[in-house]
């Protein structure tokens, strides 16, 4: 069924002669999703749009956005390379996945905006206005619960009915797919092991993800901002949690599910998977840089002494940095959140923070390790 | 016709089950959360702001339904699948051809994604609305478990089709464990968990190998995963989201400005 869907879709289906708009455009977007604009590019979108917030949270630019995006995709549904991805059966979840958060961010944006300015003229927030006012559970909430349940499973068994689940052949572990992917909801990790090692990427990271959400009701100590929307009240906090959630995850997801292809080599949204495509690996840990680079000699043979300048590095992002920044920058952060929960924070943070840096210096100077000892599988 | 509905509500067998009269009256909505197990999971008065769409989503509540139409597919699968090697693909595959309007398999599976995305979703939602601050901090982390938990149904369940994906995908998930620190045979600081000259931790005996019951995914792994996703888990998250309910009413009902 779905293969009858993708191909009205693509109307017909098979190689595309493209005008010279669609091929600049095609090119184009090729060139944006390469990973390191899509990254940089989804970095500056957020500031932008928190900066910008009031003009964001227009219902006429989520309406223009939306519009724009379907055209998108209609358009993109033409080309064979695209439609043959995003028509996966199992890549429509992460399409709503897609649509659903960038809608309900702007919501959000909308409502603390609108919070925002009526707090500041002294009026009660949206939610304040109702607060007062209860209602009985049956039927106000009874019903709405109902219709929330009926209009939804209808959607579910339409959508169960047009599309197949699909089931691939059967297992044989001698035959390695390629690409082979972890499940979607993984795949922001996946991406991680493009930096990281996977004791890293996936077991210290994700157990930091958990324990993280977990304290954060114990970090968070500004009583502000409980029970509504807002922005300016809590600006760090939220800031924070859309570059966690919407790009170190979201995103990543997005992009692990569409533009990895096979060896987990980047692919444009236009491109044709090429089981061949190489990307050459020319990344150099520190200590080469240090030892060969910086005082030009040979690496040391003793492993302790060969990485040396990455442990003293990191040992020094970890253990001096916190205290450091405590006793000047953030100093106010230290009496506001007393030293045990500035601490936690900072630990947290600082782990969160080394995903960037080390993406950023990745691009920049092909830094693979910071400590590199693959005698004991202890790489950083 | 109203004789008749007369008739019905004010027979023994009506009365026995429902013990109160229609819910017209302040009294008897009262009386209809209060004297129902599952409504009383509810407040009997709620904030108007908190029941808005736009102030939930509706995300918790949808999780929390996908989660009953999720354990209703899953249960019907379970009559036509066998949790082995040589049968597991052999009976996905044939429920496509055997059993009438089947879409069970379909609702199982999109639901599933469904669900992942409307945990998250509700996540963000609890914290763009502050949510969690006090006095919530503790149903926050109920709902953590609860999240690590719907990833771990929904990771379990990947395996089960048998087929290329979902045996591959597994393997790419479970090679991380190979690299968990001190407990996995290739992770940092494996090589210290020696005593008196014995290395302890092998392929053969760490995280990975407990995880899988082998050094692959086989059919040691199937039968794991299959118990802890028909039971192990949903045992477990429905007990926890028994929990959630209960705590978002102790806290003051759903959150708003006080
Ligand atoms: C299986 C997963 C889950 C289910 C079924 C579930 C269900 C619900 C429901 C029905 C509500 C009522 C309000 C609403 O619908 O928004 C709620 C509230 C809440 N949930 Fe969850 N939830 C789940 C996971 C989570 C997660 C992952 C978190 C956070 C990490 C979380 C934290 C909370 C908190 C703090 C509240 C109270 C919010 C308020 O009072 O405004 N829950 N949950």
């Amino acid at each position: 069924m779905h293969f009858a869907l993708a191909t009205l879709m693509s109307g017909g289906g098979g190689a595309v002669n493209d005008g010279p708009i669609a091929a600049a455009l095609k090119n184009f977007s090729n060139w944006l999703t390469e990973p390191t604009r899509y990254s940089v590019a989804s970095i500056l979108a957020v500031a932008g749009i928190l900066y910008f917030r009031k003009f964001f949270s227009k219902i006429s630019v989520i309406t223009i956005f939306f519009v724009l995006s379907t055209a998108f995709f209609v358009f993109a549904f033409q080309d064979p390379n695209f439609n043959a991805i995003i028509t996966k059966p199992d890549n429509v979840p992460i399409v709503i996945l897609f649509a659903t958060v960038i809608f309900f961010t702007w919501l959000a944006l909308r409502r603390a905006v609108i919070n925002d300015e009526r707090t500041k003229r002294g009026e009660p927030t949206l939610e304040g206005e109702l607060s007062k006012q209860k209602v009985f559970t049956w039927p106000d909430l009874v019903y709405s619960e109902l219709i929330c349940l009926v209009l939804f499973t209808a959607a579910m068994l339409v959508w169960s009915i047009l599309i197949t689940a699909p089931i691939e052949e059967p297992a044989a572990t001698a035959r390695t797919p390629n690409p082979s992917k972890a499940p979607w909801y993984f795949l922001g990790l996946q991406e991680l092991l493009v930096y990281f090692d996977p004791w890293l990427a996936g077991v210290v990271l994700p157990s930091f993800i958990v324990v993280g959400l977990c304290a954060i009701p114990y970090l968070d100590t500004n009583p502000k901002g409980n029970g509504y929307y807002t922005f300016e009240e809590r600006p760090f906090a939220i800031s924070f949690f859309w570059v966690g959630f919407l790009l170190f995850w979201v995103s990543f997801v997005i992009l692990g599910t569409f533009l990895r292809g096979p060896n987990w080599s980047f692919f444009g949204p236009f491109e044709y998977w090429d089981l061949h495509k190489l990307e050459p690996m020319v990344n150099v840990d520190l200590s080469t840089y240090f030892w060969v680079g910086l005082l030009d000699k040979p690496r040391p043979d003793n492993a302790l002494l060969r990485e040396a300048p990455g442990i003293v590095l990191l040992v020094g992002y970890f253990l001096v940095l916190p205290p450091l920044l405590g006793k000047t920058v953030m100093k106010k952060m230290v009496t506001d959140l007393g030293m045990i929960r500035f601490n936690v924070f900072m630990h947290l943070f600082l782990w969160f923070a080394l995903i960037p840096v080390k993406m950023g210096l990745r691009w920049t100077v092909n830094l693979k390790y910071f400590i590199g000892m693959p005698e004991y599988f202890f790489n950083v | 016709m109203t004789k008749l509905f007369k008739y019905v509500r004010e027979s023994q067998i009506w009365k026995s089950v429902f013990r109160h009269g229609y819910p017209d009256t302040p009294r008897n909505r009262t009386l209809a959360v209060l004297s129902n197990v599952f409504l009383h999971l509810h407040p009997v008065k709620v904030r108007r702001s908190g029941i808005r769409l736009s102030y939930t989503w509706c995300m918790g509540g949808l999780t929390f339904f996908l989660f009953l139409i999720l354990t209703l597919t899953g249960l019907l699968l379970m009559f036509y699948y066998r949790p082995t090697a040589d049968k597991a693909y052999e009976d996905i595959f044939a429920l496509r051809e055997h059993v009438p309007i089947g879409v069970m398999r379909e609702m199982h599976r999109w639901g599933a994604h469904l669900m992942v995305i409307s945990v998250w979703l509700h996540m963000y939602r609890v914290f763009l609305t502050g949510s969690y601050k006090p006095p919530r901090e503790f149903n926050w982390n109920v709902g953590v478990i609860l999240l690590v938990l719907t990833l771990l149904l929904s990771f379990t369940g990947y395996l089960l089709p048998w087929d290329q994906l979902a045996v591959w995908a597994i393997t790419v998930g479970t090679n991380m464990a190979r690299a968990t620190p001190f407990l996995g045979h290739e992770g940092p600081g494996a090589a210290l968990v020696s005593f008196g000259g014995i290395d302890f931790i092998h392929a053969g005996d760490d995280v990975r190998f407990g995880l899988l019951a082998g050094r692959f995914v086989g059919e040691g792994a199937l039968l794991r995963f299959y118990v802890l996703h028909c039971v192990g888990f949903p045992l477990i998250a429905a007990t926890l989201m028994a929990v959630h309910f209960w705590r978002v009413r102790k806290d003051g009902g759903i959150s708003g400005p006080l």
